[in-house]
């Protein structure tokens, strides 16, 4: 899966829209910018998640889908929809109508390893695919792209191959059940029924397409500009006979974040043109770390991460968007947003509370990574039957 | 105090790590460890203690003629060309507790040894056994990677081979390959909420601490009533949690034990009187389902996965 890191050296700017003034005058106005390799918001402000809905054309995720949800699984919703941070889908409600008739689907999520140590905001869509893992107790696949990783980072493939199963200790650590998640490397598992699909899939997209998607310019090695189908095809079943032989119907729902949408907008146009149902999807705001500020996650040796600084005007906003994030307690929450709005709470105090939610997060990932031996990594990639994935 | 190789021995035969034991005068090159088992089945290997600018210190550990550049092991890690040196007689001492000429892999059981960082060299796994220093150089102790690795899992390092002699190009666009092998000596939050949350509550800087530790290593006795610190992350007791259900439900019961406990006092017995018992309850489920479904997956996974290895392992049956 594209991280949110620029890919694309040299993609045309952003058209910028022009407006009347009340003069009468033509302005310019700068657009927010969201795309797989570049996300900025307006003239540094905040991103406007709202216009981006009707900008993408997906759907916004209301309550009553959320009510839904809670319906179906009967258990609470995960605090990631319950705040708002899987905002946005397409086509999630035909997952739920399908659901509902017991027609199951699968999950598809994926990585491209890379030498950082995971960060919480790359392990948000993880902990979020895990909740919906448990909830509707479905299959899961995960592709890490170390393909893509040897030819946009030009790494060594044996360097990339082992990266790749280095982050796969970490996404394990999140705590996906072995019993119904197959972890692929492409380097391991590109052939057979899922280079048919990659084939199908590429025929079906022309080079001026790609280049429009992804920005490739006639300096781009060919590799790169090959490199889309090998991440469209895991949305189809077909792809991993060995789990979904004989469910050719079975539906995909593809957890990720919102910068993500442009790339699946490709493999959702080529699906019924190859006879194959569209994949949903379910989407995410950004981490709002993430452009800011970053910290190691994974246990054993972390990286040291260079940590700027929040800026001279410290925003607030921030211990209290981590809590948004990851205080599961909607009471203390909202009491925490009303004493804090009132005076009563100080910054410093809401960040105690923020470094002790965060610390038993990370405490918890740590112990659980340090549980993953590499044969816990061959079994999770091993190419097996998952005979109770539905169970 | 350190541990002793007798107590490295013991651990070892506890963690049922297959490993031969060959007792030698006291050695402290390769050359001369050589002379005592290189006739043996078994390669040895060289053991390099290093630091960077920043006090960091490293542990280097490959088979002996695997050639260790450090200029290029320095950039790999992102320390720039000439950032890596022999670290001093005294951190052997202080932070290993191992004599000269007596590096080696198993240091990292003592605590002092809890931040530096081990690599790897890939080599080790090609030998059907290599040769280690156990705490001592009056010692070689030859075992297999596989029983390596098991060691140090179960001291909560996680272990990552390397292929030291390669030579990736590390630039604008090529990161340094072996950057997550730089210990964080330093918090792993963000610098502006760890400084402030230290100053305003002073009487919660064992938050900061807890911050800084890293997973805990082995100590000698395991304690039989549950881990010892307020946060249980007690690497080893977790490790055999995961494997053994007899350690595992005494964990289940021992955080139970701590919600019961801590929620049954003399105001709350005033305040709910009758009630306290579904307040406990629903306590207990409040605080303690996400953790206990998140171990429990653990457990299964880590079933999977042996009864998985067993399988590939398994001999055809006689007919």
């Amino acid at each position: 899966m594209p991280s949110s890191n620029p890919r694309a050296r040299h993609f045309p700017p952003p058209m910028s829209s022009t407006s009347l003034s009340p003069e009468g005058e033509e302005v310019a106005e700068e657009e927010q910018v969201v795309t797989p390799w570049e996300v900025s918001a307006k003239q540094g402000g905040k991103i406007d998640y709202g216009k981006l809905i009707d900008q993408f054309g997906c759907q916004r995720l209301d309550q009553s889908l959320i009510d839904r949800v809670q319906r179906l699984t009967n258990r609470h919703p995960h605090v990631f929809l319950r705040r708002g941070v899987f905002f946005a889908h397409r086509d999630f409600t035909d997952i739920l109508d399908a659901y509902e008739r017991g027609d199951k689907f699968y999950l598809y999520t994926g990585r491209g390893p890379s030498s950082e140590a995971l960060h919480l905001g790359h392990l948000v869509p993880f902990m979020f695919t895990k909740y919906l893992q448990d909830a509707f107790k479905v299959p899961l696949v995960i592709q890490l792209t170390d393909d893509e990783k040897c030819m946009w980072k030009n790494l060594s493939v044996e360097e990339s191959q082992r990266l790749a199963r280095e982050n796969a200790k970490d996404l394990i650590a999140c705590g996906f059940d072995i019993s119904r998640t197959f972890i692929f490397c492409d380097f391991d598992y590109v052939g057979g029924a899922f280079y048919k699909n990659m084939v199908r899939v590429a025929k079906c997209v022309t080079y001026n397409k790609v280049v429009g998607i992804f920005g490739f310019t006639g300096e781009d090695h060919i590799g790169k500009v090959s490199f889309p189908p090998v991440q469209a095809v895991p949305s189809f079943p077909s792809s991993f006979p060995h789990l979904f032989s004989g469910r050719e119907n079975l539906r995909c729902l593809i957890p990720c974040a919102i910068d993500q949408d442009p790339y699946f907008r490709m493999t959702r146009d080529v699906a019924p043109r190859i006879g194959y149902s569209k994949p949903s999807l379910i989407e995410s705001t950004f981490f709002p770390a993430l452009q800011i500020n970053k910290y190691a996650f994974s246990g054993g040796q972390d990286t040291t991460e260079k940590q700027r600084k929040f800026g001279a005007n410290l925003e607030v906003d921030i211990p209290i968007k981590y809590l948004e994030f990851f205080l599961d307690d909607d009471a203390e929450l909202e009491q925490i947003r009303r004493e804090y709005g009132a005076g009563h709470l100080l910054t410093g105090e809401v960040k105690r509370r923020v470094i002790e939610v965060l610390t038993e997060l990370v405490e918890r990932h740590r112990r659980a990574r340090a549980a993953v031996t590499d044969e816990m990594v061959d079994a999770f990639m091993a190419v097996r039957p998952l005979p109770n994935m539905f169970s | 105090m350190g541990y002793s190789k007798d107590q490295l021995i013991a651990r070892l035969k506890e963690l049922q790590i297959d490993f031969d034991q060959y007792e030698h005068p006291v050695v402290l090159t390769v050359e001369e460890q050589a002379r005592y088992v290189g006739h043996l089945d078994g390669a040895l290997s060289k053991n390099l203690f290093l630091k960077d600018k920043k006090s960091r210190f490293y542990i280097v550990s490959a088979l002996s003629n695997t050639k260790v550049d450090m200029k290029i092991l320095s950039q790999r890690l992102g320390l720039g060309k000439g950032g890596l040196r022999m670290a001093p007689e005294e951190a052997l001492g202080e932070m290993l507790q191992v004599p000269r000429g007596c590096v080696t892999p198993f240091a990292l059981v003592n605590e002092s040894a809890r931040s530096v960082s081990l690599l790897l060299d890939q080599g080790l796994k090609t030998q059907g056994h290599c040769f280690f220093h156990p705490l001592s150089n009056d010692v070689t102790i030859s075992l297999n990677a596989r029983d390596l690795d098991k060691f140090l899992n179960s001291i909560g390092k996680p272990p990552a081979y390397v292929d030291l002699e390669a030579n990736p190009p590390v630039g604008k666009d090529q990161p340094p390959d072996l950057a997550a092998f730089v210990p964080s000596d330093a918090t792993i939050l963000p610098d502006n909420l760890e400084k402030t949350a230290s100053s305003v509550a002073p009487e919660k800087n064992h938050i900061s601490a807890d911050i800084k530790s890293k997973v805990v290593t082995d100590k000698p006795n395991k304690p039989p009533n549950g881990p010892k610190k307020e946060k249980s992350t007690d690497a080893p007791a977790v490790s055999a949690s995961f494997s053994d259900p007899e350690k595992f439900v005494e964990e289940i019961l021992e955080k139970t034990s701590r919600v019961v406990l801590s929620e049954i006092k003399g105001e709350a017995i005033k305040q709910h009187g009758d009630q306290l018992g579904s307040v406990v309850s629903n306590s207990i489920r409040r605080q303690l389902t996400a953790e206990l479904k998140n171990i429990a997956t653990i457990f299964k996974n880590t079933a999977y996965t042996e009864g998985f290895h067993a399988s590939n392992h398994q001999q055809p049956k006689r007919s």
